[in-house]
């Protein structure tokens, strides 16, 4: 266990480097989030006193964004899948397969370490934000939701990871994964509910994204914190998460076993 | 070219000045018509990921589009802009986007790395205007195509909005997305050129795909404030695919007009000026 809280310091001093890229992030960041809150602002002027979009009144929705961009900065992968799918095609895994370190474990320490170093960057102006807009931050309704939230924040973070692994092991059989990241990131995107609160979409295709890993992604700890997911279908939830990172464990696994049978180890 | 000296011929120095210039977009055209035959020759190399990139930016094209039809199930107007009018200003948007992509895109990223690694010393070695050389090194393609499936979805809202533009009209929309392009180019290379400074800037591709965010959206869904004078008057990405949305809308004011090609002009004099400053910052990097 040593060896790998090792790697999480080394982790953290290497990103530590880019701690000026972390802030320019974060403050970019915010240009979009203001953008898209005040375009909801204007659709919920239009509706008078009260209005409701399904079931999100303004704070909700308000608290929505920022919370989504409180999970992403907690659990998005950085640059973790391309620096893997370098590996690979650099041949720096080599070392690992002498080493008694095990590479899923070593980069899951290195994408927390990162994580970790991301959010004490991005946590102050987050925080400003989030006071700024403190009018329209809901508070979750009991501690219980809050413990709740953190559980499914640390299941997607799992889920991320696990993912983003499994995809850099394409390096193993093609030149370029970039293009089948980004593809991936564009369904992630507006199927795990970055883009709106997936409530807004028709029930039919809600619904149907369910049944993919991309709500597991981020929409379901942000539901469960607004209590747009409770009683049995928070249980039903957590418990389909959870199976969800399993299986994305194990899909890692499988393509690292499968990989490493043709892994060429080019560049000696 | 020929390097002999010029012959001295004090009677017409105003004819003199016009063929030197001519000779000298005939050299630059020449130079750049090379440029785009290695860019042709290096996209034939990865036919594969030269069309998956297609497919990504299709993907992320879609995207936008799903996003705008959600929202229109629950409101019927963002400001002045109904359902149809705003599918018609995504895709200006994104037509104005690819276009700057195939050109300068991929330039001003490399821009950078250009610096990180010493390889300006060799550009500026070059007997060509440095910014021109840095610029427009490389074409991506690419863009090209998905402008395509842009102007495909400008049509079709067209369509929907039961437009019928004259050809006037028509022309002077290419001009002004023309003129967008040029802005886009401008903030840009000023934020690449950041990288004199910092060295690590890949932060720059990142932060002005934030700002092509704004870009898409309907200028008067934000209420006059700090964001909307910002992204008007200093970074004036609101301008740039509104005011040809609205032409083709017959919504254009002209005093939004005149204000784009202000800006534009604006643009070009400090970008120009942060070049310059910049370069000045240079130290080789290599041995």
């Amino acid at each position: 266990m040593r060896k790998y809280w090792h790697v999480i310091g080394i982790g953290v001093q290497n990103n530590l480097t880019y701690r000026f890229n972390f802030l320019a992030r974060t403050l970019f960041g915010f240009i979009p989030l203001t953008a898209i809150l005040l375009l909801w602002r204007n659709i919920y002027e239009g509706k008078g006193d009260g209005g409701l979009v399904v079931t999100f009144t303004l704070a909700q929705m308000t608290s929505y964004y920022l919370l989504v961009t409180l999970v992403d900065a907690l659990t998005a992968v950085n640059e973790d899948d391309w620096q893997i799918a370098a590996d690979i095609k650099d041949g720096n895994i080599s070392q690992f397969l002498l080493k008694p370190v095990d590479y899923l474990w070593f980069r899951f320490c290195l994408y927390l370490a990162g994580r970790g170093t991301y959010l004490t960057v991005a946590f102050i102006p987050l925080l400003l934000v989030v006071f700024y807009l403190r009018d329209y931050f809901v508070l979750p309704a009991d501690a219980a939701t809050f413990g709740l939230f953190a559980m499914s924040v640390l299941m997607t973070a799992m889920l991320q990871f696990f993912i983003s692994y499994t995809m850099a092991m394409l390096a193993f059989w093609v030149m370029e994964v970039s293009t089948f990241i980004f593809i991936l990131y564009a369904f992630e995107y507006i199927a795990s509910g970055h883009m709106f609160p997936l409530d807004i979409l028709p029930p039919v295709v809600k619904e149907a994204l369910f049944f993919t890993p991309f709500p597991y992604q981020l929409y379901v700890p942000v539901g469960i914190y607004l209590g747009k997911i409770t009683g049995a279908a928070l249980i039903k939830s957590l418990i389909v998460q959870a199976g969800w990172v399993i299986a994305a464990y194990f899909m890692a696994r499988f393509a690292w076993y499968r990989g490493i049978k043709k892994y060429a180890a080019a560049g000696g | 070219m020929s390097l002999k000296p010029e012959v001295q011929n004090p009677k017409s120095s105003d004819a003199r000045r016009t063929t030197s210039l001519i000779a000298r977009l005939r050299r630059y055209a020449i130079i750049y018509v090379a440029l785009w035959k290695n860019s042709v020759t290096r996209e034939t190399m990865f036919k594969g990921n030269f069309l998956l990139w297609i497919v990504v930016e299709l993907a992320w094209f879609g995207l936008q589009l799903g996003f705008i039809s959600a929202l229109y199930l629950h409101t019927d107007q963002i400001g002045t802009w109904t359902k149809w009018q705003v599918v018609l200003l995504v895709g200006v948007s994104h037509f104005i986007q690819q276009i700057f992509q195939a050109f300068f895109l991929i330039n001003c990223a490399n821009l950078s790395e250009l610096v990180r690694n010493g390889k300006m010393d060799f550009l500026m070695m070059l007997p060509v205007n440095t910014r021109f050389v840095v610029s427009l090194r490389q074409v991506d393609l690419g863009g090209f195509v998905n402008a395509g499936s842009a102007m495909a979805v400008i049509i079709y809202a067209g369509r929907e909005l039961h437009l019928s533009p004259t050809w006037p009209m028509a022309l002077g929309f290419l001009a002004l997305c023309f003129i967008g392009i040029c802005i886009h180019y401008c903030l840009m290379f000023s934020l690449a050129s950041v990288s004199f400074w910092t060295v690590k800037a890949q932060g720059i591709v990142y932060g002005y795909y934030n700002l092509f965010n704004i870009a898409r959206m309907p200028d008067d869904a934000f209420p006059r404030g700090v964001f909307k004078t910002v992204f008007t008057f200093a970074l004036p990405v609101l301008l740039v695919s509104n005011v040809p949305a609205r032409l083709l809308t017959d919504r254009l004011t002209s005093s939004s007009c005149f204000l784009l090609v202000g800006m534009a002009i604006a643009c070009a004099f400090f970008s120009e000026w942060v070049w310059r400053m910049s370069l000045k910052r240079y130290t080789s990097a290599s041995s």
